[in-house]
Formats: C-alpha cells, sequence, structure tokens
C-alpha cells in the first residue's frame, strides 16, 4: 500500500507538509496522490474515531448475523446494498462461513434496534434469518486501544 | 567528608579511575525537569509487539523460571543460529558456536575479558556509545581511540585504523549501523577493514545491535565476508529491533574456541540469562519480519523528517543511514556540546545528548534518537528552529 494511505489511516491530519518530509516527496506530490485517491473513491471520507463509552450517549449497537437468499442477478450484492441503504446500518460484510451478511446497527436504544431488526430487515425479500447480539463494551477500535495508555515509562536520557 | 573517607582509595584503582558515564550527569538535570520533549532516549518507543509479551506470560505459566543451559536453551541458539544465517550471511553451529547473553553489554564484555591480557591493545572507533571504552580498561586492556569525522559520513577506513596499528594491537571492534552518528559502512567499506583484519590478524568483534535498522540499504554484515567468519565475535540482540530492551537479551556467536571461553566467564559470574527473556526471543523469532518491518518504516519516516528539517534551519548533519540516530554538527552555534544542550534544554525543553558524551572527538555535535513518536519529533523539530533562530 502507497505509504501516503498508511499515514493518513494512522492520521488523517498529518499535515501534507510533513508526509512530503516523512516521504522524502514534495508537497505538491503528497497532494496530488491524496486528491487522486480521493476521486477515485480510495479515500472515502476523514472521521474521528471516538470513545463512545465516554460520552454516555442514548445509543445501542447491535451485531447482526444475516442469511439471505442470493439473487439470480447480482448475487449477494443486491441485497446487501439494498440492506447497506439503512441508514440504521453503520457497516455491513459479507462473510463466509454459517451465515452470509454482518452487520453493525446503530439504533436509539434497545427496542428501536429490535423495531429495525423486526420490521425493517427480517421483512425484506431474499432475507432469511437473522441472529442480533447487542455490544457491551468497546476495547479497541480501527486498531485503537479505548483505554488510556500509560504515559512513556523509559527514562528520558538512556546511552 | 562524610565519614568514610578511606573507603574511596580502597577502590580497584581501574574503576575509581575511570569517570562516570557523560550521560548520567545530563540525565540527573534533565530528570529534575517536567515537561521536556526528549531526544535522548537510546531505546525503542514501540513497544515489545503483543505477541512476545504474551508468550512470556505463558511461558511463566508454564513454569519457565529455573536455570538454564549456560549457554542458553539450545532450541533458542538453533533458532538464533538460523536467524543469523538467513539475516546475516554466516552459519554457526548452535550447539557450540552461540551463547546467549544478558544483553549485547555482556556479551562485549564477556568478549573483551575473554580475549585480553594486560597490556593488549583495542583499537575501536569514537564517537561511540558509551560503554565500550570503560569495558576495555575493566578488562585490563589498552583502549586505542580511531576517530571517524563527518566528512566521511563517520565510516571507518583501513587508513585511519593502520595510523593506530602497533605491535599490541590485538583487537578491532566495530560498531555499525553505529550509536550515536547513525554511520554504516557498505560492503565495500567493510571489505577493506576484513582484508586489514586478516592481514594483520586481528580479532574482531561486530556490536551490530542495530543491523536491521538501516534506511537507504540493507546491512551487511562483517561475518559474511570471506575469511572474517572464522577470526570475528557476532554480537546481536533484541534489545533494539524487537523494543525489548527490558528483556536484557543479546548473543554472540563466533568460533567454538572463544565461545567456550567466553562461556567459562559467564557460567562463573552469570550462569545463564534469563529463562523468560529467552522464551520471549524464542517467540520474537518466529515472526521477525511482520515485526520489524513496521518500525523500520516508521524510523526511516522520522529519519527523513529530521534530515529534511535540519537542512531548512540550516543545521549541518550527515545522512544518517541506519540505527535511530542523528548526529548533527552545532558547530555554527559556536557553542559547546554540553552548553548547546543545556540551553536548549532550559530554553526550549528539548532534550538532545551532547557529543562528548560518546568521545571527545563528538564535541562539536549533538545526538538527536528519533526513537519517539512522530508528534515529538516534529515538535522536536519546531523549537530547535526557534531555538537557533535567536543565535
Amino acid at each position: 500500500m502507497d505509504e501516503i494511505l498508511k499515514i493518513l489511516q494512522t492520521n488523517a491530519l498529518e499535515p501534507r507538509g510533513s508526509i512530503a518530509r516523512m516521504l522524502e516527496l514534495s508537497v505538491e506530490e503528497v497532494n496530488q496522490r491524496v486528491a487522486d485517491y480521493e476521486k477515485r473513491g480510495v479515500i472515502r471520507g476523514y472521521q474521528a474515531i471516538l470513545n463512545e463509552d465516554q460520552l454516555d450517549l442514548d445509543k445501542v449497537t447491535a451485531v447482526i448475523e444475516v442469511k439471505v437468499t442470493p439473487q439470480r442477478e447480482g448475487g449477494f450484492d443486491t441485497i446487501a446494498e439494498r440492506i447497506s441503504r439503512f441508514p440504521e446500518v453503520r457497516s455491513a460484510y459479507l462473510m463466509s462461513g454459517t451465515y452470509d451478511l454482518l452487520l453493525f446497527v446503530e439504533g436509539k436504544n434497545l427496542r428501536a434496534v429490535a423495531g429495525f431488526v423486526s420490521e425493517r430487515l427480517a421483512a425484506l425479500e431474499g432475507v432469511l434469518s437473522t441472529s442480533t447480539h447487542f455490544m457491551l463494551k468497546t476495547y479497541k477500535r480501527f486498531g485503537i486501544l479505548m483505554r488510556q495508555e500509560p504515559s512513556d515509562e523509559r527514562l528520558t536520557i538512556t546511552p | 567528608m562524610n565519614g568514610s573517607p578511606s573507603l574511596h582509595s580502597r577502590l580497584n584503582a581501574a574503576v575509581r579511575d575511570i569517570p562516570r558515564s557523560g550521560i548520567r550527569d545530563f540525565f540527573d538535570i534533565v530528570t529534575s525537569m517536567k515537561e521536556v520533549i526528549s531526544l535522548g532516549i537510546g531505546e525503542p518507543d514501540f513497544d515489545t509487539p503483543w505477541h512476545v509479551r504474551e508468550s512470556t506470560v505463558f511461558a511463566l505459566e508454564r513454569g519457565a523460571t529455573h536455570y538454564t543451559s549456560n549457554l542458553g536453551y539450545l532450541e533458542l541458539r538453533r533458532a538464533l543460529a538460523g536467524y543469523v544465517r538467513k539475516v546475516f550471511g554466516a552459519q554457526y553451529n548452535p550447539e557450540t558456536e552461540v551463547l546467549v547473553t544478558v544483553g549485547v553489554s555482556q556479551a562485549l564484555d564477556l568478549a573483551l575479558r575473554a580475549l585480553l591480557n594486560p597490556g593488549d591493545e583495542v583499537l575501536y572507533h569514537e564517537p561511540c556509545y558509551v560503554s565500550y571504552r570503560a569495558t576495555i580498561l575493566f578488562a585490563h586492556g589498552v583502549p586505542v581511540i580511531v576517530e571517524t569525522r563527518p566528512e566521511n559520513g563517520f565510516r571507518l577506513t583501513r587508513a585511519l585504523l593502520e595510523a593506530k596499528l602497533t605491535p599490541r594491537t590485538k583487537v578491532l571492534m566495530l560498531n555499525f549501523p553505529n550509536n550515536p552518528t547513525g554511520a554504516v559502512m557498505s560492503r565495500a567499506d567493510l571489505a577493506d577493514l576484513a582484508a586489514f583484519a586478516r592481514e594483520r590478524d586481528l580479532i574482531v568483534i561486530s556490536d551490530e545491535i542495530y543491523g536491521e535498522l538501516t534506511y537507504d540499504a540493507p546491512h551487511t554484515s562483517l561475518v559474511s565476508l570471506p575469511g572474517l567468519r572464522e577470526r570475528t565475535i557476532f554480537l546481536h540482540g533484541f534489545s533494539k529491533a524487537w523494543a525489548m530492551t527490558g528483556f536484557r537479551l543479546g548473543y554472540a556467536c563466533a568460533p567454538a574456541e572463544l565461545i567456550e571461553a567466553m562461556m567459562k566467564i559467564h557460567q562463573y559470574t552469570m550462569l545463564c540469562a534469563s529463562s523468560l527473556s529467552q522464551k520471549a526471543a524464542l517467540e520474537a523469532l518466529a515472526r521477525p519480519a511482520a515485526d520489524i518491518g513496521e518500525m523500520v518504516q516508521e524510523y526511516r519516516r522520522r529519519r527523513n523528517f529530521i534530515a529534511a528539517a535540519f537542512a531548512e534551519m540550516g543545521l549541518d548533519c550527515h545522512r544518517p543511514l541506519g540505527a535511530f540516530y542523528a548526529f548533527p554538527s552545532i558547530a555554527a552555534s559556536g557553542l559547546s556540546s554540553t552548553d548547546f544542550a543545556l540551553q536548549l534544554l532550559k530554553e526550549e525543553k528539548v532534550a538532545v545528548v551532547p557529543g562528548n558524551a560518546f568521545g571527545a572527538c563528538g564535541e562539536g555535535f549533538v545526538r538527536c534518537a528519533y526513537a519517539t513518536s512522530m508528534a515529538n519529533v516534529q515538535e522536536a523539530m519546531t523549537r530547535l528552529k526557534r531555538f537557533l533562530a535567536r543565535r
């Protein structure tokens, strides 16, 4: 993978001038490559990674395993894209194994999610079954531990 | 005085006469200050890879808490021999030619004590790691300094060595990639030294602890050169490439007679390296490329950043090619290394190590370690630029 993407994945706010220095490129080159990735849709957006457990939000997240019937034309894509369009669905993946789609669904509370599953999701043509698990606590997201790491324990000067 | 003035006079003369590391004094000043960004730390900022830590816990649970063979677990020595063959290009017999030690520091001490008779001369290059000179002296050797220069990229040349050769010269000590200069030696550079060592029949101690950390070209090990394996004690360990400094685990590879002699001292003074650290090392060797690759990439970015920042602020610095140190000249500031470091610390709260801590010829330079987060590197460069602008 292009190192520019790696750096942006670690810190999307890294100034372009810094990236240029790190990779020994000109700022123009970095800008141009990032613009190109944005244009091609490789970079889909930039978001903050929140530790939502600290925010005491009125929100629950469910992980839902879904079995579906692939469609004659479009296979899993048609049904998966239809499901993905619901704003409640935050992430959706096609999986190997005992079920087909894995969804991360957000709702105001347990009832809201249950309502979404029974009235929207399970009711869709092609959805065979669902299995819903509610998330209790987040330890790590996008490679970042949610617990504050202890500060640097190294001595300040070592040979 | 405070009660027992006579004790000082009873100390071993060699120990008494060696000054404590210059880095120590500076450390005391730095630790008294708050919110310092330190470019003075000679150890990785990365955590030890989790699989290594996790398997160390498992080893503890499983009861790997006993003495090991003096040489170290045979399983580990086999893995080490395999790693050295693959990465450094020399073949060693794990049964007789590999010794697991408490860091490279102990391996170096063993090597010198095993080789030196009082008065034997050891050629070593400065600026260098702070303990070389003292370790030679403790082993009753005579340290003979060979000064390396920025014009040469702080590399060692045959001509420099020839000038210091005497009939008492017995050992040549090398450390590339180098702490504190970040210098490396190419295969061609090493070939000259190899020829010199062969012709002058010297034993070579090659400390290649930073061997994995090179940024523009892969490291060439001295022991991969023809005829050098037979006269070299190769030293390496886990502190730098795997970020395992606190595990204190190193090793030496050398012909059996040399390892046997080192093992004798090790056996009577240390017995063996920590069993848990040995288990950790074994796990580290299971997937070195994955662990080290990421860290090297990050160090390279920081090296690039620092080199560019120095160039912009007009600080003269040879290109650091390995380890995680930059060694810029601060001569243009008109300050001594120590004054520069002290003023930078007081005014901008950035800690660097005065170059003279690494030998007299390090005067006029400071060591900046980039084993700290990119954010810290960036902030340190901003402060350094401001500091220099006032000069």
